[in-house]
C-alpha cells in the first residue's frame, strides 16, 4: 500500500480556449512522483510548466481547463473532489510557492498573521496558538528575529525574506507535496542558494515531496533526482538529473545543455561556441504537427513532420519522445 | 475588433453635433440673429418652425444649429489650452522632478481647491464678456487632472529603459518629453481632453446663463436657456431644445471618452499584440 | 602623466557616487548613501570586463555615472585620454559616440511608439548624419550585424520575440558606432535557449567591430564565458579584480569564493554556500570591511576600521581583504 506514489499524472490534457476552439496547451503529459521524492520539470518559458503545476492543486481557470487525464493523488483522483474538498488539500496537503512572493501574499495582512491562518484555517487551532506556532515557523525558514518580522508587512521585507515567508506558509501544515514554481528566479544567486538549501533540508524533515519547476537547467539537476524536460506542452525526456547532463536523449534536452555557459567549462575545455537553438517556443495556438520541437530541430526528417513521436523507454531507465534519440 | 457601443453612440451624437455646427448656414432656415419678428412669437413647434419660436420670434430650430458653432469652438479651443498647460507642466514637473516639481504640484493642489467653475466666474467677471473671454477663462481653469495625469505617467514612464537609452544616446531633455514620453502618455490624456471637453461646454452653458458668457443675441445654448427662464411654463419648448443639445453633446462626449478610454488602454493593447 | 596610454580605453579612478536621503524641507538630518565609493577600474581596448556583485551593491549607478548619466560625487573617468569628469549632462552627445548601453529588459527597453527604422535613425539625425542614403545604409548595416533582416526595420517592438528585441536593443548600441558598450544584464531576462545567441552575438560583434565592453551579471556563468577580465563588486566598492582565469580559478577574497560556491552545481546534490543574510542597507555599511557581518573567515581584526584596502596579490590581481592569503 505504502508502495503506491504520492501523486500521479496519466495523460494530463490541459486545453486552452480561445473563442469557441480548444487547443492542447499540455497533452499526454504523465509522471509519477513518490513521497519524499523530489522531481524537476525544466523548459524554456512558455512550454506549460506553471499550468500543468496549477492543474494539480486546481487552481485553473478559464480559458485553461483539463481536458482529460488523471490526476491520482494520494490514490484519490482530484478531479472527482468537490471544490470543497479541493480547498481542503490546497495549503494542508498539496502547498505551492511562487516566482513572485509579493502576489502570493496579502499585502494588507501582517505576515505572522498570513501564517497563523494555516494553523487555524487546517489545523483548528486556535489564534493564539497559531500566532506562536507562526513566529516557530519563521524561525524554521531562518528568519532572524523572528518575533519582532512576525509583525511585519510583506513590502516591508526583502524579496528573499518574502520568499521565506512564502515557504514558511507553504509548509506550515507539513503537506506531502510542494510545487515550487520558479521560486528563486527573482533572487539574487547567494539568496537563491539559501532558498534552495532552505527547502531541501525542510522538504527532507518532513518527509514532503518537491515539484521543483525552472527554467534553470542546472539548479534542476542539482536539486533534483529525476528531471522532466517539458516542450511545448508534453514532457519530451525524463531522466535521472544526472543523466540529462551527461547524455541527453531528446534533440531539445542537448541543445538546452549545449547552450548553457556552465561555470568551469572555460577554466576546462577553452571557449567555444554555445549552441544555439533556432527559433522560439511557438504559442499554443500554433503547435505544429507531427513531432513539436521540428521546426527547430537539426536532426529533424520527414517522420518528425509526419508523425507524433511515442514515447520510448531508455534501457538505462527514463523516457524520451523523439524518433532519432540518440 | 468589435466597435463598443459607448463608442458608436457617443462618435454619432458627437459627429451629428459637429455637422450641425459646421452645416448651420445651409441647414437654418432664417438667420439667428437678424430675424425676430414679433408677429410670429412664441409659437409652439410645428410646420414652419420646426422647435417652435423664442419671445422675439426668432427661430429656435435655427438658434440651435448656430448654438452648437459656438459651444465646439468652446469646448474645444477651450480644452485644448487646458491640455496643452496641463500636459506642458505636469511633464516636465514629473520628468525634472525637484523645486519645479513641488512649485507645479502646489499650484495643482491650488486650482484643484477652488471649483473651476467659480474661478472660471472671477476670470469672467473681470474681463468683458464674450467669445475670447470666456475662450481663455475656461482655458485656464481646468488643467489640473490632466496636469496630474502627465505627471503620473512622466514620473513612471521616465524610468523605462528606451528613456534612459534616448539619454544615453545624446537626446536633450525637451527632445526626450516630446519624443519618447509624450507618446506613451498620449492614449489616457485623450480621454481626460474628450471628457473634458464635455466638462467645457457645460460650463459655457452655465456662465453665459449667468449672462457672464456669450451676450445675447447671440444664440449660445446657455443663453438661450437664460432668455426662456420667464416662459418655461407657457412656453417650454424655448428652453426644451436648446437644453437637449447640451445633453446630447455632454453625453455624447462622455461616451466617446469612454469608449476611448477602453481602447487605448494599454492592456486591451497588449492583448491585442 | 600620461593620460593617452595607448591600451587603455577608458580608466576610472576613485569614482563615487552618493546620493543624499532624508532631511529636506523641515529638517532631519541629510544622510548619504554610499552608492558607489571609490572605484578603480581600467578597460583596455578589445577587452571585456565583466563586473559582478548582487543586486543593490551599486553596478548600475556605476555604469550610469560611466554614460555621464549620473554625476560623480567625485573622482575622475578619462576616456580615450581625455578626463570627462564633472561634466555630466553637458557633454551627453560626445560621450554618445564614444559609449552605449544594452539594457536588461528587451521589453521595457524599446519604445512601443517607434518602429525600428525610427529608433536607429533619430540618433543618427540627432548627430549629424542627414543624408538619406547614408542613414538607409547604416541602418542596413547594423541590422544586418545583428542578425535582422532589413524589412525588419518598418515594424514595430511588440512584432518580435524577447531575442529579437535584444538584438534591436543592440543594434540601438551599434548605430552611433561607439567605442564601448556598457551591458547592463544583457541576458538574464532571455529564456535560456536565446541566452546562448545573444552571448556568441556579441562575442561576435566584439571582434569584428574592435569593441570593448563593460558586462554588469550576476550569471557567473556567463561571465566566465564572456569576460577577460572581472571586477567583483560589494557595497560600492571592488572587492577582488583579475583576470577571468584567476578571478574563477584562484579567487582569494571569501565573497567571490562564496558567489562562485552559491551557483549550483548540476553535477552534486549538494551546495556550497557558506554565507548567509544579504547585503547590509548601504545608507548604514557595517564598520571595518563591509563584508565582515557575512564573512565566514571573519575576525575581530576585520571590524576595526579604516575599510580594508584594494591590494595586489600578484601580478593583475587586487584583493580588498585584510586576511587575505590567510585561508587555504
Ligand atoms: N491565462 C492564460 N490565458 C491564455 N493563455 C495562457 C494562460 N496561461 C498560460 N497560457 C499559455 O499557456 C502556455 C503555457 O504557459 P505556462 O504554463 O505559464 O508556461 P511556463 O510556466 O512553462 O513558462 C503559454 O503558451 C501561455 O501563453
Ligand atoms: N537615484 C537614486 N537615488 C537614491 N538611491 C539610489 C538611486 N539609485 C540607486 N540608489 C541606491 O544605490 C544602491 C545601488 O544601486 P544600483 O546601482 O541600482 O545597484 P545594482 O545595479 O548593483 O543592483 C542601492 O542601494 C540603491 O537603492
Ligand atoms: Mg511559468
Ligand atoms: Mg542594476
Amino acid at each position: 500500500m505504502s508502495q503506491k506514489p504520492l501523486l500521479e499524472v496519466e495523460n494530463l490534457r490541459i486545453d486552452l480556449s480561445i473563442g469557441d476552439t480548444k487547443f492542447p496547451a499540455v497533452q499526454d503529459v504523465s509522471f509519477t512522483i513518490g513521497r519524499g521524492e523530489t522531481l524537476g520539470l525544466v523548459g524554456e518559458s512558455g512550454c506549460g510548466k506553471s499550468i500543468t503545476a496549477l492543474a494539480l492543486i486546481g487552481l485553473l481557470r478559464h480559458p485553461l481547463s483539463i481536458g482529460g487525464g488523471i490526476i491520482r493523488f494520494d490514490g484519490r483522483e482530484i478531479q472527482s473532489l468537490s471544490p470543497a474538498q479541493m480547498r481542503q488539500l490546497r495549503g494542508d496537503r498539496i502547498s505551492m510557492i511562487f516566482q513572485e512572493p509579493m502576489t502570493a501574499l496579502n499585502p494588507l495582512s501582517p505576515v505572522g498573521r498570513q501564517i497563523a491562518e494555516m494553523f487555524v484555517l487546517h489545523k483548528g487551532a486556535s489564534w493564539r496558538d497559531a500566532e506562536r506556532q507562526a513566529v516557530e515557523a519563521l524561525a524554521s525558514v531562518r528568519v532572524p528575529a523572528p518575533e519582532r518580522r512576525v509583525k511585519d508587512y510583506p513590502h516591508q521585507l526583502s524579496g528573499g525574506m518574502r520568499q521565506r515567508v512564502m515557504i514558511a506558509i507553504a509548509l506550515a501544515c507539513s503537506p506531502d507535496l510542494l510545487l515550487a514554481d520558479e521560486p528563486t528566479t527573482a533572487l539574487d544567486v547567494t539568496v537563491q542558494a539559501e532558498i534552495l538549501d532552505l527547502i531541501r533540508d525542510l522538504c527532507a524533515e518532513r518527509g514532503t515531496a518537491v515539484l521543483m519547476i525552472s527554467h534553470d537547467l542546472g539548479l534542476i539537476a542539482n536539486m533534483c533526482r529525476r528531471v522532466g524536460v517539458m516542450y511545448a506542452g508534453r514532457i519530451v525526456e525524463e531522466r535521472a538529473a544526472e543523466d540529462v547532463f551527461r547524455a541527453p536523449s531528446h534533440p531539445y534536452t542537448s541543445g538546452l545543455v549545449a547552450s548553457l555557459p556552465l561555470l568551469g567549462a572555460r577554466a576546462r575545455q577553452g571557449r567555444h561556441r554555445l549552441m544555439e537553438i533556432a527559433g522560439v517556443v511557438p504559442p499554443v495556438a500554433a503547435f505544429p504537427a507531427g513531432c513539436r520541437f521540428h521546426p527547430r530541430c537539426r536532426a529533424s526528417t520527414e517522420i518528425c513532420v509526419a508523425a507524433d513521436p511515442e514515447v520510448t523507454l531508455l534501457p538505462n531507465g527514463g523516457s524520451v519522445r523523439c524518433h532519432h534519440h540518440e | 475588433m468589435k466597435i463598443r457601443a459607448n463608442l458608436l453612440i457617443g462618435g454619432v451624437l458627437f459627429a451629428t453635433v459637429i455637422l450641425a455646427g459646421i452645416l448651420a448656414p445651409l441647414l437654418a432656415h432664417t438667420d439667428p440673429v437678424m430675424d425676430a419678428n414679433l408677429m410670429f412669437a412664441e409659437e409652439p413647434p410645428g410646420g414652419e418652425f420646426w422647435f417652435g419660436t423664442d419671445a422675439q420670434g426668432r427661430d429656435i430650430y435655427s438658434r440651435v444649429l448656430y448654438g452648437a458653432r459656438i459651444s465646439l469652438t468652446v469646448g474645444i479651443v477651450s480644452q485644448l489650452i487646458n491640455t496643452v498647460i496641463g500636459v506642458c507642466l505636469g511633464l516636465s514637473a514629473g520628468y525634472w522632478g525637484g523645486w519645479w516639481d513641488d512649485f507645479v504640484n502646489g499650484l495643482t493642489n491650488l486650482m484643484l481647491a477652488i471649483p473651476s467653475l467659480i474661478f472660471a466666474l472671477a476670470i469672467m467677471a473681470i474681463l468683458t464678456p464674450g467669445l475670447t473671454s470666456l475662450l481663455i477663462a475656461l482655458g485656464l481653469t481646468n488643467w489640473s487632472f490632466t496636469c496630474r495625469l502627465a505627471r503620473a505617467s512622466a514620473l513612471s514612464l521616465k524610468s523605462q529603459g528606451y528613456v534612459q537609452a534616448a539619454k544615453v544616446l545624446g537626446y536633450g531633455d525637451i527632445r526626450i518629453m516630446l519624443t519618447q514620453l509624450l507618446p506613451n502618455m498620449l492614449g489616457p490624456i485623450i480621454v481626460i481632453g474628450t471628457l473634458g471637453m464635455g466638462g467645457a461646454v457645460l460650463a459655457e452653458a452655465s456662465l453665459s446663463f449667468l449672462g457672464l458668457g456669450i451676450r445675447p443675441p447671440f444664440p449660445s445654448w446657455g443663453s438661450m436657456l437664460s432668455d426662456a427662464r420667464d416662459q418655461i411654463t407657457t412656453a417650454p419648448w424655448i428652453s426644451v431644445f436648446p437644453g437637449l443639445a447640451i445633453f446630447m453633446t455632454v453625453l455624447g462626449l462622455n461616451l466617446l471618452g469612454d469608449g476611448l478610454r477602453d481602447i487605448l488602454d494599454p492592456q486591451s493593447r497588449t492583448r491585442r499584440a | 602623466m600620461n593620460e593617452t596610454h595607448g591600451d587603455t580605453i577608458m580608466r576610472v579612478e576613485n569614482l563615487a557616487v552618493h546620493f543624499p536621503m532624508g532631511g529636506g524641507l523641515f529638517g532631519g538630518q541629510r544622510r548619504w548613501l554610499h552608492a558607489v565609493d571609490g572605484v578603480d577600474l581600467e578597460l583596455k581596448r578589445g577587452e571585456c570586463l565583466g563586473l559582478v556583485g548582487e543586486s543593490g551593491c551599486g553596478k548600475s549607478t556605476l555604469a550610469l555615472s560611466l554614460l555621464g548619466l549620473q554625476a560623480p560625487t567625485r573622482g575622475r573617468i578619462i576616456l580615450d585620454g581625455h578626463d570627462v569628469s564633472g561634466s555630466a549632462g553637458k557633454d551627453r552627445k560626445d560621450r554618445a559616440r564614444f559609449a552605449q548601453m544594452v539594457f536588461q529588459d528587451p521589453y521595457s527597453s524599446l519604445n512601443p511608439r517607434q518602429t525600428v527604422r525610427t529608433t536607429l535613425e533619430a540618433p543618427l539625425r540627432l548627430h549629424g548624419v542627414t543624408s538619406r542614403s547614408e542613414i538607409d545604409d547604416r541602418i542596413a548595416d547594423v541590422l544586418k550585424h545583428v542578425g535582422l533582416r532589413t524589412d525588419q526595420a518598418e515594424r514595430f517592438p511588440h512584432e518580435f520575440s524577447g531575442g529579437q528585441r535584444q538584438r534591436i536593443g543592440i543594434a540601438r548600441a551599434l548605430i552611433l558606432r561607439p567605442k564601448i558598450i556598457i551591458l547592463d544584464e544583457p541576458v538574464s531576462a532571455l529564456d535560456v535557449s536565446i541566452r546562448a545567441q545573444i552571448i556568441n552575438l556579441l562575442l561576435e560583434l566584439k571582434e569584428t567591430l574592435g569593441l570593448s565592453y563593460v558586462m554588469i551579471s550576476h550569471d557567473l556563468g556567463v561571465v566566465e564565458h564572456m569576460s577577460d577580465r572581472v571586477a567583483v563588486m560589494y557595497l560600492g566598492r571592488i572587492v577582488e579584480t583579475g583576470g577571468w582565469e584567476t578571478i574563477f580559478t584562484n579567487p582569494q577574497h571569501p565573497y567571490t569564493r562564496a558567489l562562485i560556491a552559491a551557483i549550483p552545481d548540476p553535477f552534486s546534490r549538494t551546495t556550497g554556500v557558506k554565507i548567509t543574510g544579504e547585503i547590509p542597507n548601504p545608507l548604514n555599511p557595517p564598520t571595518g570591511c563591509g563584508f565582515h557581518p557575512r564573512c565566514p573567515e571573519a575576525r575581530d581584526i576585520c571590524r576595526i576600521p579604516p575599510a580594508p584596502l584594494l591590494e595586489a596579490i600578484a601580478e593583475d590581481h587586487l584583493v580588498r581583504c585584510r586576511r587575505v592569503g590567510e585561508f587555504a
